[in-house]
């Protein structure tokens, strides 16, 4: 990583969700503003800025980040996925969502982006898993509205979709 | 008219909500533009639970660059007034501290610049010289007319004290053949929603005129008091919200202050000003649930029957009363006998401040302290007189044939079948089952409890209840307060599409989606075609005082104001259209988008081109039957002002729950595992079942952290130590179980829509429940919240040191928050040990952290150092002081520490004894530590604070070391110690 000098703004580009991007941020900017604010993502929601909560998910390089507790510049040149780019298109949403709509797996949908960016993550590696298994994957995600029971049961039945889908994976 | 069957209503079709939520497209207050120059704000809080403001030293930071106003007490003061209080006496509540600060966490002084980064640098800048005062924790102690005093102008601790007395309750304690006792501390708890409090205020000088957009619930009865404060008439403050809102819980009600404290600020910097609170703000100072001290007293009968109650209830505002407190102490009052069937009644109600985060709205609000108590004393009933817990409910509960039935304190509990519900629960939970379970593990040898909990909800407000706390003459002077208006508008466009406006701020429960359904249900539609907006503005919506999303009242009050708002167009529309179709109005029905005659469906329009008449051909309309827009409010006639003789109906709907669970304590960790929980519900009408059982499981998880793991806890000197989810400990996934939800319909006979809140149930009963479990299984009588492993313990292993508590602590006074002693050997003589603790450069070298050190004079030394805790690193101004010199032998050190992250202050003392050629050095030291580094960093104090230390120590022996060898050897050892 290049050395950054602490008052200046530096350049930042990155892949998010597929798009490349370009963008000026200060070193100790967080990618949860750099994101929200810079690049106008406002998917990604902040709940705790101290990594407990969860709500500020995201995949960098393949991998599930707090995006509170990551600094902008260590983005460059990396590959993002937000919750934003979830859905296969805008007027659809993907397997994992329905199966949140269909299931009351949200109300306030605050602690939901997060909650999305992560059983995307895994349900792409564990196909299918038990109901024990993602309630231990889950638990770093606070919800206070659901008392996590639908969320669990959207889980599953979204695992359980995606594996029709793909019935030969 | 003929009205169409039902469709909609009671099926769990997909909220219309959800898709933009899901997709990262929701509008919360965060993610909405703002005017180009909008600034930011910060808010640097007190680190003292109790000190005089002495002075404010702000010129360093509002010389920052991008920095442009640093707002304090003396600008709010001079800019607005003192927020109103709920008791009639001479005291002031100011949005930030005014010369004196009263809890940690209370606001300063706002620093507002270009950015949030650089308010938060400008708040490093400012100095606070405050004088620290005793402060008091404890709401018992806070009785004591000796206690520090808060407010002057109470001349005591006690805000307000009341007496109330209904039927006979002496004769019945006279009379009763037993009576049953229960003390409880009902500590402090908050549901803290994931989204934090958020607002945009901006003020037009031309029209003296505030506007803000905030993450605000209501109520709106909050409105005029927030306008008051801002001494502009109600119109000249318009308040907006944002389309989403990500949880409240009753806690964004506490955002009222920041409303007027950032308005204030938007108005002194001339531009509008944002402010987004971070969660340590959050936590530490937006809002708490009351914790309260109750005794409770029953008269009971031999067979358990309870002829009397008394309550001896200490209610805990914290450092202000803050409205509409003390309404959590009144919501309960006319269900202060819960489900049960008890003519006499006494209660004394007090009070109190204390130096803790004024409180407010939380689920629940009021019934998770009241039915603590209660259902611990009914659990103390069954086993004080050897009867079966069931039975002690079942022989108590107010029967089926006497709703809608009044309560001794002038409640009206509107409909159930209390009895029913409770056998289908035993039936259908399989209590029977759960027995067998328990005594097969008892056999075991392992620790298993059952719990029951009988709980009546109570939902939508009466504004008139909070009332209760002045006496009949107070009211009369001030006039009759009662009611709870609800609105809702429908408007119909030139296209006939239908648009709903509801005025009750959801915070994500899905308001959007059932007011669809009802006016559907209403007028033959399909809700895919019925737009619901529920964003509001104050100057532009139907709104009255208790608008907002409060007390459960939406599917009960405001459900039931779309549906008279949706009929009252129906009527109007079915005139019209049998002008058009050649029938009477009475004929026409509305279905499946169309409007035809009853029994001849061939004579029919579609709903559109009826819908646009009144817009296109107003000339054939007759003037009565113009169908363009409904405004409905709506307010029940049961909701009264309280009577002279203190009865109060203090909500509208009264729910019932039944609740049973199985736990098992872990025998090694005193953990406490939930088996299975039941929960039985009885709501009324059932409008969206998935709605309403996501609301059982969310506020039975939030129950379940209260009964478990949840509690804001303070030093018995007023340090808050809960400021991160780390210390505050909310439940995940592998906490909650899944609960069995049962449920019967008893609708209510005072609602439109036969509906009744649901909400907030579960924070009412799972707690008391889960607490019932945990005494059967431990064999224990007093048992207070959090039941964390480590009280439990004491029942387990037997007693162990207290943890800090909200509740209030018997820890001796002057406890300090830290101690510690210990001792090193040094390889030099006392003498030279001495003259390195008394030189700068040496200090210099061994204080841990230290950048530079000076010598004030002879016995007083200032320091420069960085010191971290655990994640948290910070910069500190050290001074220090030597005393009781006792050369080369002794000396007193004392000293304190300020930074940005909070402050410290410590004396010590360190002896120098002779052994062998080196020295023996022991030390032992208190220490008090607050402000942010005590909230987050609480855990870790003990072991840094010891580190920090040891390292100061060690590094004086190795620099003894050094002194005393010069040899070779040494040195080089030296040289690889010394690397880190």
């Amino acid at each position: 990583m290049p050395r950054l000098s602490a008052d200046a703004r530096h350049r930042i580009r990155a892949r998010i969700n597929g798009r490349a991007i370009e963008a000026e941020a200060e070193p100790r900017m967080l990618l949860t503003d750099f994101l929200r604010h810079v690049l106008g993502l406002t998917g990604t929601h902040i709940g705790c800025e101290h990594g407990v909560c969860g709500a500020c998910t995201v995949e960098i390089d393949g991998r599930l980040a707090r995006a509170c507790l990551t600094l902008a510049p260590q983005i460059e040149g990396s590959e993002i996925r937000t919750v934003e780019g979830l859905a296969p298109s805008p007027d659809r949403l993907s397997v994992l969502q329905e199966a949140f709509r269909r299931h009351h797996a949200l109300q306030c949908g605050f602690c939901t982006a997060g909650i999305l960016v992560s059983l995307d993550h895994y349900l792409a590696r564990t196909p299918d898993p038990s109901e024990s298994e993602i309630r231990e994957f889950l638990g770093g995600h606070l919800c206070r509205c659901t008392g996590y029971v639908p969320i669990v049961a959207a889980a599953l039945n979204a695992a359980k979709k995606l594996r029709e889908a793909k019935p030969h994976a | 008219m003929a009205t169409a069957a039902t469709n909609w209503l009671g099926q769990s079709i997909e909220r219309v909500e959800d898709a933009a939520l899901l997709t990262g497209r929701g509008r919360f207050i965060d993610d909405l533009g703002v005017r180009p120059g909008t600034l930011y704000a910060a808010i640097l809080r007190s680190p003292h639970a109790h000190a005089a403001i002495r002075a404010i030293r702000a010129d360093a930071a509002k010389a920052l660059p991008g920095v442009a106003a640093v707002v304090t007490g003396a600008e709010v003061r001079a800019l607005s007034s003192s927020l109103a209080v709920g008791v009639k006496a001479p005291i002031e509540c100011w949005p930030i501290a005014v010369d004196r600060v009263r809890y940690v966490g209370e606001p300063v002084a706002v620093a507002v610049a270009a950015d949030r980064y650089l308010a938060e640098d400008a708040l490093d800048l400012i100095e606070v010289d405050y004088e620290p005062l005793p402060a008091v924790i404890d709401p018992l102690a806070a009785l004591d007319p000796a206690s520090p005093m808060l407010h002057e102008g109470l001349r005591s601790n006690i805000a307000s004290d009341r007496s109330f007395r209904y039927g006979d309750p002496e004769r019945a304690f006279a009379e009763a053949a037993r009576k049953v006792s229960v003390s409880v501390r009902y500590p402090r708890n908050s549901c803290t929603p994931i989204e934090t409090y958020g607002l945009v205020a901006e003020y037009d000088p031309s029209e003296d005129a505030y506007d803000v957009t905030a993450n605000f619930m209501g109520p709106f009865s909050l409105h005029p008091v927030m306008a008051r404060a801002l001494k502009v008439p109600g119109n000249r403050l318009r308040l907006r919200t944002p389309p989403d809102s990500g949880g409240s819980f009753g806690v964004k009600q506490g955002i009222f202050p920041y409303i007027v404290l950032i308005g204030v600020a938007a108005r002194a910097a001339g531009r509008p000003v944002k402010w987004i609170e971070d969660r340590l703000e959050h936590l530490t100072a937006s809002v708490s649930a009351t914790n309260r001290v109750t005794k409770l007293d029953a008269a009971v009968d031999a067979d358990g029957r309870i002829r009397a109650l008394a309550y001896d209830q200490i209610e805990d505002v914290g450092a202000h009363i803050r409205a509409p407190e003390p309404a959590t102490l009144y919501r309960m009052h006319g269900n202060l006998t819960g489900a049960y069937d008890i003519k006499n009644l006494s209660v004394r109600n007090r009070v109190v401040l204390t130096n803790k985060t004024p409180t407010g709205l939380n689920r629940g609000f009021g019934g998770p302290q009241m039915y603590y108590p209660l259902e611990r004393l009914v659990q103390r009933i069954a086993i004080e007189l050897s009867l079966d817990p069931v039975e002690v409910i079942r022989r108590n509960l107010v029967p089926a044939e006497a709703f809608p039935f009044e309560t001794a304190s002038g409640g009206l509990l509107d409909s159930g079948d209390y009895a029913r519900a409770i056998e289908g629960a035993v039936v259908d939970g399989g209590l029977a089952e759960l027995r067998a379970r328990r005594d097969e593990a008892r056999r075991q040898g392992r620790l298993y409890g059952i719990g029951f909990a009988t709980v009546v909800e109570p939902s939508v407000s009466n504004m008139g209840y909070i009332t209760t706390v002045l006496s009949p003459e107070e009211r009369r002077r001030a006039g009759p307060k009662n009611g709870a208006q609800a609105t809702a508008t429908i408007a119909l466009d030139p296209g006939g599409a239908v648009s709903v406006h509801v005025a009750s701020v959801p915070q994500g429960q899905g308001h959007r989606t059932v007011a669809a359904q009802i006016v559907a249900d209403a007028l033959g539609l399909d809700p895919k075609n019925i737009r619901v907006i529920a964003d509001f503005d104050s100057a532009r919506d139907a709104w009255s005082i208790a608008s907002g999303n409060y007390s459960s009242r939406f599917a009960a009050a405001v459900g039931g104001a779309v549906h008279l708002a949706a009929i009252r167009l129906k009527t109007r529309l079915a005139r019209v259209a049998a002008t058009q179709l050649n029938v009477q109005p009475g004929e026409i029905e509305f279905a499946s988008g169309r409007v035809r005659a009853r029994g001849n469906p061939d004579n029919a329009l579609p709903f559109n081109r009826v819908a646009a008449t009144s817009h296109w051909s107003p000339g054939s309309v007759p003037d009565d039957a113009q169908a363009l827009r409904e405004t409905v409010f709506w307010t029940a006639p049961e909701l009264t002002p309280p009577t002279d003789a203190d009865e109060i109906n203090s909500s509208l709907c009264h729910g019932f729950i039944f609740d049973f669970c199985g736990v098992e304590i872990d025998r090694v960790t005193a953990a406490v595992r939930v088996d299975k929980y039941v929960t039985m519900h009885d709501c009324g009408r059932v409008l969206h079942p998935a709605m309403v059982a996501g609301q059982i499981t969310g506020g039975f998880a939030q129950a379940l952290g209260a009964a478990l793991y949840e509690e804001y806890a303070y030093s018995p000197d007023g340090n808050f130590l809960a400021g991160t989810f780390a210390d505050y400990l909310l439940p995940t996934t592998n906490e909650v179980p899944t609960p069995l939800l049962l449920r019967i319909e008893t609708p209510s006979p005072f609602t439109p829509l036969g509906a009744k809140g649901v909400g907030e149930g579960n924070c009412m009963s799972t707690p008391v429940c889960i607490a019932n479990a945990v005494a059967d299984a431990l064999g224990a009588n007093a048992l207070d919240l959090p039941l964390t492993p480590s009280k439990l313990a004491a029942f387990v292993h037997g007693k162990e040191k207290d943890r800090p508590s909200s509740a209030g602590t018997q820890a001796a006074k002057g406890a300090r928050a830290l101690h510690g002693e210990g001792e090193t050997k040094v390889s030099a003589s006392p003498e030279q040990v001495w003259a390195m603790l008394l030189d700068v450069d040496t200090l210099a070298t061994i204080i841990p952290g230290a950048h530079a050190v000076e010598k004030v004079s002879d016995k007083k030394f200032r320091a420069d150092v960085t010191i971290g805790v655990g994640p948290v690193k910070g910069r500190y101004r050290a001074e220090i002081k030597l005393s009781d010199l006792d050369p080369p032998r002794a000396v007193s050190l004392s000293g304190s520490a300020t930074g940005a992250l909070g402050f410290g202050s410590g004396k010590g003392r360190i002896t120098l004894s002779p052994e062998g050629s080196g020295t023996r050095i022991s030390y032992g030291y208190d220490a008090e530590i607050g402000g942010k580094i005590a909230a987050i960093g609480g855990r870790l104090l003990d072991g840094a604070a010891r580190m920090i230390i040891r390292q100061f120590f060690a590094a004086l022996a190795r620099r003894a070391g050094r002194a005393a060898q010069s040899g070779f050897f040494a040195r080089i050892r030296l040289l690889f110690r010394r690397r880190p």
